[in-house]
């Protein structure tokens, strides 16, 4: 007897002006199995599960869903079907309420008068809580993506496509979110489970497909392979691992004392009284779930938002009044987190770029007027010292891929050789390879004495990289510590700590 | 009393095109769109409405006109700015230049005619209530269907599931699209809508308030229904109130005028706009509850990348 098959895709092609998001893809999903899709970014995850979601439409190749031939045209011929997709940038809508953007996520029939009724039967069922009348604004992540998650069960789904789903949670909510996996497989239901997270996929998955540049280059079992071996499929290469580097810190670079502000966006996080410095040759990491006060601290540093003078200190001065130009002068660079529109101007060109940013610190304008030669210069050392594949210069910055482009950015700070380094979820969105090449800059530049604050999501990328570590929550910072000593599950402990109750009780709107 | 109530119908009368043209382009709001075209499509609907109800001699067939030319008014924006996507303020802009001129164009034989008012609706017994009758139950056909207008799109928009989907184009195009909702298709369909509001209300001003045609004689009315828009947080109840806050003002002023007291016309013709601006600054001053209440993806063009 042939085991039963709930989707098979054969031959799936799809091709973008210049790239080949998906060249000849096949493989199939059993009922009931929780089934890994593992690739860099880039290596076409996204644009498949979008043709399954009836999204997109593929150039050549078929499905079969129950083995019956399965085109979908649109979203809603997918969920017809029983299919649903919790995305990875969540399909949310701020402004309205939780039983609302329920109710847009699910096919007209289904929608019915007792959806609220339903809502409570599917997360008490799965253990997956959430309330109905709240407003998607005033809730967490996590809450965010059980949200998503009750909107697809509602429709009874046979398949469940996860675009990166613990991207944006802690460690203890994604340890939910696997039980909830797992009790959804155990019901009958598969699941394609989208990630670059080898760890989470050697435990939960059974089977996964591996893809690179488009193209199916592994079919394995990943319980039975290592992280290591995984990743060598995923990106065709043996990675580097960062090196920690040695405990051993300089004088005091930065210093922030008491920093207290409200913030400007009604649905930010104010901060609270937040105390931390960072030393010669120390890279500092803060961890926290989105939302809990990073981009108003980012602000405060980079000197867009100027606060008190006394609550910042470079060096042995008092800087919080001082707007960005004069932190950069001395010595103080900053790498948000939006890449396009807030670290680069996507319609200038690289050199163009640089100078925005180096102009004090590397003389690229002199009395008002541009060097451009320097800026070239200083541009193509990026592109050189840094890997950033481009065919020039002149090139606009639009034109670089997500990895690239942090490459450059990373690149254009860290050769002003800067005192402070600031950086704001250095590897989000960038693979596997760029990623380890950032972290490897990263510590180097710690080596030779530059004090570095790193603020990601990203736990494993701070526990790599980081000496000392501290975590912000609802806008206060943990006591720093070395990194050495802590644990995941503390980190997970701390980052979750304080309830939701006085952030939501803030963002109603009065 | 009788000074009251002339006073109190008068304001309605004004406010009745600001209904109008304040609803259509909440609708579009809401959507995610910015028309600035507003003072534009109002033109056009007031010259067709008025030229094809003299043609034709009925005022229903000239008022379905206005709601077509303002429709389509809006439908020319549409392709632009969402098939083509044009700047969305600079096409607005655009769009009331090129309104008010046509418009000029189109009325040239029209200066000087004038056509039947619309008659007020006279309901057995309750437009014979002493004074109530008159204030409530004494007005033409249109100034009831603003007010139904109003009720329907507030209905529309908070319980019904297209209204629904409407608002969630609004706030976050790009989910609405990952769930398969026709964010373009949506976003005409509301303009065409709110072209034709805008078109009526036009309408209304040539063929009821003043029977005749004159060019440029929206005088602003547009750009005052965009500032209701903002005034109302997009709620339409609100926006209703908008609207006769600055009709009762302008009706109130001339009143004043008319009453002989001291003060210079022009100063007094100023007040509605002075008041409309006065009140702006004091709603945005509440700056949290303007962004929270503000469709996130207004003005932000949508292009389906993937």
């Amino acid at each position: 007897m042939k085991t039963p098959i709930l989707l098979e895709l054969s031959e799936i092609t799809k091709t973008f002006p210049g790239v080949k998001a998906n060249n000849d893809i096949s493989f199939s999903i059993k009922p009931g199995e929780i089934h890994a899709l593992l690739g860099e970014n880039g290596a076409g995850k996204s644009t498949l599960v979008k043709i399954i979601y009836g999204i997109m439409q593929p150039d050549h190749g078929q499905m079969f869903f129950g083995e019956k031939l399965y085109k979908p045209s649109e979203p809603f011929e997918a969920r017809a079907n029983g299919i649903g997709m919790v995305f990875q940038h969540f399909s949310l809508f701020e402004a309205l309420t939780v039983a609302e953007n329920i109710e847009l996520g699910i096919n007209k029939e289904a929608a019915s008068k007792d959806l609220n009724r339903q809502i409570s039967e599917i997360s008490e069922t799965y253990g997956l809580p959430v309330d109905p009348i709240q407003r998607i604004g005033s809730l967490s992540v996590g809450e965010c993506q059980r949200v998503e998650v009750v909107r697809c069960l509602l429709q009874k789904p046979r398949l469940l496509i996860m675009d990166e789903p613990t991207s944006v949670l802690t460690p203890q909510e994604s340890h939910l979110l696997f039980q909830t996996l797992t009790k959804l497989s155990q019901d009958g239901c598969s699941i394609l489970y989208i990630s670059h997270k080898l760890e989470e996929i050697r435990m939960l998955c059974e089977r996964a497909t591996v893809l690179r540049d488009g193209k199916v280059v592994a079919q394995c079992s990943p319980r039975e392979e290592s992280a290591r071996s995984l990743a060598k499929m995923m990106i065709g290469s043996n990675l580097k691992t960062p090196q920690p580097s040695k405990p051993a810190f300089g004088e005091k670079r930065l210093s922030v004392n008491g920093l207290s502000i409200n913030s400007t966006n009604p649905l930010g996080t104010s901060l609270c009284n937040l105390v931390f410095e960072v030393r010669a040759g120390e890279i500092l990491g803060i961890a926290g779930v989105a939302g809990n006060g990073q981009t108003e601290l980012f602000e405060v540093l980079s000197g867009e938002r100027t606060v008190d003078k006394n609550m910042v200190q470079l060096d042995h001065r008092l800087v919080g009044h001082e707007g960005p130009t004069k932190r950069r002068e001395l010595g103080m660079c900053c790498i948000p987190e939006e890449r396009v529109g807030h670290a680069v101007v996507p319609d200038m060109s690289l050199w163009e770029n640089c100078i925005l940013s180096a102009r004090t610190r590397q003389k690229l304008e002199r009395n008002g007027f541009l060097n451009i030669p320097a800026s070239h210069n200083f541009a193509e050392k990026i592109v050189e010292n840094f890997n950033v594949k481009t065919p020039s210069v002149k090139r606009d910055v639009r034109s670089l891929s997500g990895g690239n482009l942090q490459k450059f950015i990373v690149g254009r700070e860290m050769l002003q050789n800067p005192r402070i380094l600031v950086i704001m979820q250095p590897t989000w969105g960038v693979d596997a390879a760029a990623a380890a090449d950032i972290h490897f800059a990263l510590n180097e530049l710690a080596e030779t004495g530059t004090a570095i604050l790193t603020i990601s999501q990203d736990l494993d990328e701070l526990i790599a990289i980081s000496n000392s570590f501290a975590v912000i929550s609802e806008g206060r910072l943990s006591e720093p510590r070395p990194t050495i000593n802590v644990t995941i599950e503390e980190i997970g402990l701390l980052m979750g700590k304080t309830s939701h109750f006085e952030k939501n009780e803030q963002n109603d709107p009065p | 009393m009788d000074l009251l109530i002339l006073i109190l119908q008068g304001i309605i009368v004004a406010a009745t095109p600001l209904v109008f043209a304040a609803i259509g382009e909440l609708v579009v709001e809401r959507a995610g769109v910015l028309n600035l075209g507003v003072e534009g499509m109002m033109i056009l609907g007031a010259v067709s409405g008025f030229a094809i109800t003299l043609e034709s001699g009925s005022i229903l067939i000239g008022i379905v006109s206005a709601a077509l030319a303002g429709g389509a008014a809006a439908l020319l924006f549409g392709i632009l700015t969402q098939l083509l996507l044009s700047n969305q303020v600079a096409t607005g802009l655009a769009l009331t230049i090129f309104g008010l001129g046509l418009s000029a164009l189109l009325g040239q034989g029209y200066s000087g005619a004038t056509v039947m008012a619309l008659e007020k609706i006279h309901i057995t017994v309750l437009s014979d209530i002493p004074i109530l009758g008159a204030i409530i139950f004494s007005y033409d056909p249109l100034i009831y269907l603003s007010f139904g207008l109003t009720g329907c799109v507030a209905w529309f928009l908070a319980k019904t599931r297209a209204g629904l989907i409407l608002r969630a184009v609004g706030e976050n195009h790009d989910a609405a699209h990952a769930l398969g909702y026709g964010v373009v298709k949506i976003r005409l369909a509301a303009l065409v809508f709110g072209g034709a509001c805008a078109g009526i209300g036009g309408a209304y001003l040539s063929i009821v308030q003043t029977p005749f045609w004159v060019e440029d004689m929206t005088s602003g009315r547009g750009w005052i229904a965009l500032a209701i828009v903002v005034f109302s947080t997009w709620h339409p109840g609100r926006a209703l109130l908008g609207a006769y806050l600055f009709g009762g003002v302008t009706v109130v002023q001339l009143h004043v005028q008319g009453l002989g007291v001291d003060i210079q016309a022009q100063v007094l013709s100023m007040l509605p706009y002075i008041v409309t601006i006065i009140v702006l600054v004091m709603i945005s001053r509440d700056t949290l509850r303007a962004k929270l209440n503000a469709p996130a993806c207004l003005n932000k063009s949508f292009f389906a990348s993937s």
